[in-house]
């Protein structure tokens, strides 16, 4: 019960912004259809729905999460942008493995995102069961999953570990 | 001759993003709105990136190459939505925006899934 | 003030845009092409997106743009996640010159 209602407000919300600037005839409209949605697909979005009650997740998400991931971002682009533009091509490429300690699916999802936005490396695959990530590295500095692990997981971990564990 | 390339390719682009800077394409927008003249003209770099994707699609060695274009072709064409939006003043430019950004999402799926060789009901 | 800046955010994404199609030209194989174009294009249409945001202001189409951001920073590294695992297995080979490929080593060992 408690999912659908999170689910509810959600796509209300999304409704909202959709239709800005909210009047009452769309207000009555959207409340019809994020009943249809959150009846329909209640229970295939939220897993856990005690993690969305503490408030330092939040806190945790907007003021560490945030701020490393659009400056990573940002690195990640002005470093393509000098290997596009060398007329030399200084790339290394190769797919390494590295391991990681998260377990929920929301967190693993979140990881490879962000892997996949930061410099120089993209997300081939994943092996939940024996947790495991294969990505795809544009300049290989070590073939060896421990210090690869080292390099590129480290950062994002510590953060989402306290945010969805 | 690698050397040569990159410098017949680098005055080339020069010379496409110069002409497209300073000597205004005839405008397509109606003239009298505040940003047509500066968006008129954004409006062709935008082009010419999507010319370069067209490119590896025609040419691309294998499927996965034009799979890769074609996703990043949809969401260039959401930024020029965005800019016809500011341009032109007509804010459903941005609902086809939101729309294009949907289909062309879930049709990356649908192709890398075809690629995969595994059919659809898995 | 806040149109200048909007007309800022616009000129870069534009400028990423077209670096990370030439990207999309000039690198060697699928895995290295799908990384600069996705990073680029991503950030280059979020940023065209938040300069639309900022010079409309807080109409329909300005909130359409902002939903539109968290939509493509939600959903284009899935797409390229999806592309790179069909392209490994369709049997996409990596470029000759790549140093390390685990990937292949581990499902062969597999079957």
């Amino acid at each position: 019960m408690i999912r659908r209602v999170i689910l509810f407000a959600i796509a209300f919300f999304v409704w909202c912004l959709l239709t800005w600037v909210p009047d009452i005839q769309h207000i009555i409209v959207g409340i019809f259809a994020a009943l249809l949605v959150a009846i329909l697909t209640g229970d295939l979005f939220i897993k856990r729905p005690h993690v969305l009650k503490h408030p330092l997740r939040y806190w945790y998400f907007f003021a560490h999460y945030l701020p490393v991931f659009l400056w990573q971002v940002i690195k990640a682009n002005l470093d393509v942008a000098y290997r596009v533009l060398h007329p030399a091509l200084p790339i290394n490429p190769g797919i390494v493995k590295v391991k990681t300690t998260l377990k929920s699916d929301t967190a693993l999802t979140f990881l490879a995102n962000s892997i996949t936005l930061t410099p120089g490396t993209l997300t081939v695959d994943i092996d939940p069961e024996k947790s495991v990530l294969y990505i795809h590295w544009i300049d290989v500095k070590s073939k060896d999953t421990e210090i690869a692990t080292k390099i590129i997981v480290e950062r994002f971990e510590k953060i989402l570990k306290k945010i969805f564990d | 001759m690698k050397i040569l390339r990159w410098f017949i390719g680098a005055v080339v682009m020069v010379a496409v993003i110069t002409l497209i800077l300073m000597r205004p394409l005839p405008s397509l927008f109606y003239p009298g709105l505040p940003y047509a003249g500066f968006f008129g003209r954004m409006v062709y770099v935008i082009v010419l990136a999507c010319v370069l994707s067209l490119y590896r699609i025609w040419k691309g060695p294998t499927g996965a190459d034009r799979i890769v274009a074609i996703d990043i072709l949809g969401i260039m064409i959401v930024g020029l939505c965005a800019l016809l939006t500011i341009s032109t003043e007509r804010s459903w430019y941005m609902d086809i925006g939101i729309a294009w950004a949907l289909q062309s999402f879930i049709s990356t799926l649908a192709l890398s899934k075809y690629l995969e060789g595994k059919g659809f009901d898995e | 003030m806040s149109s200048t800046i909007g007309i800022i955010f616009i000129s870069v994404g534009l400028a990423f845009d077209v670096l990370g199609c030439l990207g999309l030209v000039r690198l060697p194989d699928v895995y290295n092409r799908l990384q600069a174009a996705t990073k680029c294009v991503t950030l280059g249409t979020c940023s065209i997106l938040l300069g639309t945001f900022l010079i409309v202001g807080c109409t329909a189409a300005g909130m359409k743009a902002f939903l539109c951001i968290i939509f493509l920073m939600l959903t284009s590294p899935v797409a390229a996640h999806a592309i790179a695992r069909g392209a490994h297995r369709a049997g996409v080979k990596l470029w000759d010159r790549s140093v390390v490929d685990k990937y292949k080593a581990d499902k062969e060992g597999e079957i």
